[in-house]
């Protein structure tokens, strides 16, 4: 290859013959395969899957993890997505063939222990969110919204009662609009105040007859702790509506307080966020949701329950909303996250809100002089910095990113949430040293510096990285979504 | 107690207070209003050490009957094959698990890439032009589907053929609920959807006609006659498909389908007690900008060398809201790497041969049940590596049974389907030996008079 910095295609290395497994050899008496399936069933064209052999296999995806950067490769301040350390072995308790190779219809008494284990974590997830009941189906983050929501809609309509919308304040990751609207639910938008909380006198005008429910992160995603959010739960409430607990942000109350507690009727956790397990490059997650007494009857089937001493899956829930995902969820992930929260107890969770927080707000304090803090409260587990100051200076936001790359530093979450101009939400996390802490604010520093006195370092970068800024452009013009031979 | 993912020292946290001008963590949470703060620990378990922790998981994990150890014919959407060393070696790589989706492409090129060869592998299996980068689980990417065809033709009835998995079915159900979706389910015949009665039911508001491929009672459906049934009033062809039946079936696209679905876990993915696996999605171009979820594709850098990120964003919740596609964000990423290196691993000619050892196997075990007597294999139609057995007893009695000879035995139909009492679903993959599925038929023997 030509260019340093591009890499083969698995589909490039291939050359026919080559293989990278070995199959059993048939030991049951041969029959032609065109006995079995006639002609117009037999595929005609071999899918062109690549033929390389076990070790260039193992280089090819070596290569490619080397292009790559996770958590253990260095400090990912990503907000929003909680990019704490994975513990290893949640990864091999996940691994035991007693967990990973039992089927989901097995008989109930062959798999006790993965029962168990469900039931516990469910109990474990209830105290810790303060809610009566909790269902681990759903896959991920997005998915438990959509859950909680056609549990709200259940609730609604089991009481006769029209309720058509969905009301989200305009600081809400994307999921939560997205998610009511696959739920069949209209979407209004609530306004924040100057301060970065939810506009109390705006809620009460758009409340009603028509609220199901209000969706809110709290802490929310400027990372401050809506200070209200009594006053907040009492006022949808009494217009008849639910609250919906984004747990995107648990991170930052962990045994310090509880959803149910406040008011939330309904709650989604992101165990890959929360609980340790990993993001693995965008998932699989788990996005466990919790409610409160009156929504029991509705959670999705089956449900996990305990008779005696006897572990069992409950199905014959009339009012049940259904099925979400088939199984009973990302059971792996779910293994993950019991082991997490059996490693930490009580006090070990207090601890890591705790140290979320105090890093947090740490390191906002020691960047304020050099960026603008659009909230200068207290946070809770992640801040907001706005580049606006450096804009000026030419540099935009994503330069600033993009420089963080040159470091070996995972960028912060940037452009998000949306109202705040040339956003960047940092989010350290409880696993991080304070060395690390520290050396992240020297470089976010400098690079402040930079932006004042040699923009184009900042405006050019990455200079280190394998390749420098993509064309997204043409990207979504003139989409190439898979590799075609020459 | 230790905390060994705590790095906080009493020494950082003085350096740190002092830096604040706090005495104390509680001023840090002083923003909570009094009256719900915590004021006593969690009532959850004491922590446990890492020793600790690894016995109580052991105990846990051995309370359970696994593959390991029994032969299992269990299936139904969830397969005991062989994987590779190599896919767990990879995804054992922390620069790929312990990342996030690849938002910053310079530092995510690794994953990118992986994707970007795991859309091509998809397209090329299932014989369709775009795939994205998976779904949470074949159920939920047959509902997306569903949906999309919904939004596609702005048609609100959905027809499902009864031969469908269950589970997807319900899954269906619910997502037709939430989007106020018609949902018609067709009836079988001899194993198979009854096509007279698919006929009836897909008509000029259908938005979409959905099968399963082997279908869930094992039969492989005519997706000749399908394409024409779904077609013939402008909705959508939407087929579930068994990847690793692929390798020998005709794929879907070369019957016309618009969108073909399924589940990846049969590549390099354990049961897990049902999940994670990975849900796939692919379509026909023209379906492109309407598919749910990431999509990688290929570019250049501002110095001309080709590079991969996340595009056709406009169709995603971060950048559309409410007016979405589809509101998933994270997905199965993890899983579709181990599918991508498990299909490698495999290849070209690996795939074709290990889903012929399914179907030679599975033929095998089928021909030797039926001659076993009070066993009958009910329906004649082709089948790939699973089958259905009438049985003397109940299902529930045989698999009770076959447990004591470490056989994991097949599906009792009667929990989905009341119609077949008395019926067991086999799965027989290139893992199990004639000697297991010998020692199946033998236990089947000793178990016909009870």
């Amino acid at each position: 290859m030509t260019n340093t910095g591009e890499k083969a295609i698995i589909f490039e290395l291939s050359k026919p013959g080559r293989v990278a497994s070995n199959l059993p050899a048939l030991d049951v008496p041969d029959v032609d395969v065109a006995s079995l399936l006639p002609a117009g069933f037999r595929r005609e064209v071999p899918a062109e899957l690549p033929e390389v052999s076990e070790l260039q296999l193992m280089r090819h995806y070596t290569e490619l993890s080397n292009r790559n950067h996770g958590v253990d490769s260095g400090f990912y301040p990503l907000g929003s997505c909680t990019m704490k350390y994975n513990p290893k072995v949640n990864e091999d308790v996940a691994r035991f063939p007693g967990f990973s190779q039992i089927h989901p219809y097995q008989q109930e008494e062959t798999v006790q222990g993965a029962l168990q284990l469900l039931y516990e974590l469910q109990e474990d997830l209830a105290e810790i969110t303060g809610m009566d009941g909790v269902t681990l189906q759903p896959a991920a983050g997005a998915h438990g919204e959509w859950t909680g929501l056609m549990l709200i809609r259940a609730y609604h309509a089991s009481r006769g009662e029209q309720r058509t919308k969905v009301i989200v304040p305009d600081s809400a990751h994307g999921t939560n609009p997205a998610s009511a609207a696959v739920a069949g639910f209209d979407i209004v938008t609530v306004a924040s105040n100057a301060e970065g909380y939810v506009d109390i006198e705006a809620l009460r005008q758009v409340v009603g007859s028509d609220t199901a429910a209000l969706m809110l992160t709290n802490p929310n995603t400027l990372g401050i702790f809506e200070k209200d959010i009594l006053e907040i739960t009492k006022i949808v409430h009494e217009a008849g509506g639910l609250v919906y607990y984004d747990g995107a942000n648990a991170n930052a109350i962990l045994g310090k307080v509880r959803p149910g507690d406040m008011g939330f009727d309904v709650v989604h956790l992101n165990l890959h966020k929360t609980f340790s397990t990993p993001h693995g490059g965008g998932g699989p997650g788990s996005g466990p949701v919790g409610v409160k007494q009156e929504l029991l009857p509705f959670l999705p089937v089956p449900v996990i329950v305990k008779k005696g001493d006897i572990y069992g899956l409950e199905t014959n829930r009339p009012q049940s909303i259904g099925q979400v995902k088939a199984y009973y969820g990302n059971f792996g992930v779910n293994v993950r996250a019991y082991t997490y929260i059996r490693t930490m107890g009580p006090e070990g969770l207090r601890l890591v809100s705790e140290y979320a927080v105090l890093n947090a707000n740490y390191m906002m304090r020691q960047l304020a002089p050099y960026y603008d803090v659009p909230c200068p409260q207290i946070c809770k587990h992640e801040f907001v910095l706005s580049g606006r100051r450096q804009k000026k200076q030419g540099v935009r936001t994503l330069d600033i990113a993009k420089r963080l790359l040159d470091f070996g530093y995972h960028p912060p979450t940037i452009y998000f949430p949306l109202i705040v101009e040339e956003c960047l939400m940092i989010e350290p996390t409880e696993t991080e040293s304070k060395e690390t802490l520290d050396e992240f604010i020297n470089v976010m520093i400098q690079i402040a510096k930079e932006a004042e006195e040699t923009p184009e370092i900042v405006q050019d970068a990455p200079h280190n990285t394998v390749v420098s800024r993509l064309d997204e452009v043409t990207a979504a013009r003139k989409p190439v979504l898979r590799y075609t031979k020459e | 107690m230790v905390y060994r993912y705590l790095p906080v020292t009493a020494e950082d946290r003085k350096e740190m207070f002092a830096a604040l001008g706090i005495t104390g963590i509680d001023e840090l949470f002083s923003d909570i209003p009094e009256s719900v703060r915590l004021t006593q620990d969690l009532n959850i378990p004491a922590a446990l050490s890492e020793p600790e922790v690894l016995r109580t998981m052991t105990g846990l994990a051995r309370k359970n009957v696994s593959a390991d150890q029994y032969a299992c014919f269990l299936g139904a959407g969830t397969y005991d094959h062989y994987i590779p060393s190599v896919v767990n070696h990879v995804i054992s790589r922390s620069e790929f698990y312990t990342a996030y989706t690849p938002y910053q492409p310079e530092i995510s090129q690794g994953e990118l890439q992986a994707i970007f060869e795991f859309q091509t592998m998809i397209c090329e299996l299932t014989g369709m032009d775009v795939s994205n980068a998976s779904m949470y689980d074949g159920a939920t990417a047959l509902a997306e589907a569903a949906k999309m065809a919904a939004g596609k033709t702005r048609k609100n009835k959905i027809v499902v053929s009864k031969a469908v998995h269950p589970e997807y079915r319900a899954v269906l159900a619910s997502y037709c609920h939430g989007q106020n979706l018609e949902l018609v389910e067709v009836e079988t015949f001899n194993g198979l959807t009854d096509l007279s009665a698919l006929e009836t039911a897909a008509d000029g508001d259908t938005a979409a006609v959905l099968v399963q491929y082997p279908n869930f009672l094992g039969g492989i459906e005519d997706l000749q006659r399908i394409e024409k049934i779904a077609h013939q009033h402008k909705g959508l062809f939407i087929v579930s498909a068994n990847p690793l039946a692929l390798g020998l079936l005709q794929p879907p696209g070369a019957f016309g389908a618009d969108a073909v679905v399924g589940d990846a876990q049969p590549f390099g993915m354990p049961m897990n007690f049902g999940g994670p696996h990975c849900g796939y999605f692919a379509v026909k171009k023209e379906l492109m900008r309407q598919i749910p979820g990431r999509i990688v594709g290929q570019t250049k850098d501002d110095k001309g060398r080709r590079g991969f990120v996340l595009t056709l964003q406009a169709r995603e919740q971060h950048i559309r809201r409410e007016k979405a596609i589809s509101n998933i964000c994270s997905n199965q990423a993890l899983n579709a790497l181990a599918a991508a290196v498990a299909m490698t691993a495999l290849g070209k000619a690996g795939v074709q041969e290990m889903a012929t050892l399914n179907l030679k196997k599975a033929h095998y075990a089928k021909t030797e049940i039926e001659k076993v007597g009070g066993y009958e294999v009910v329906f004649t139609s082709p089948t790939f590596n699973e089958f259905v057995v009438k049985t003397p007893v109940a299902v529930s009695d045989i698999n009770k049974g076959l447990l004591q000879q470490q056989i994991i035995g097949g599906y009792d139909l009667s929990r989905t389907y009341p119609e077949l009492v008395n019926h067991m679903l086999l799965a027989v993959t290139e893992l199990r030996t004639k000697e297991e599925i010998d020692r199946l038929v033998k236990g089947l023997e000793g178990i016909q008079h009870d």
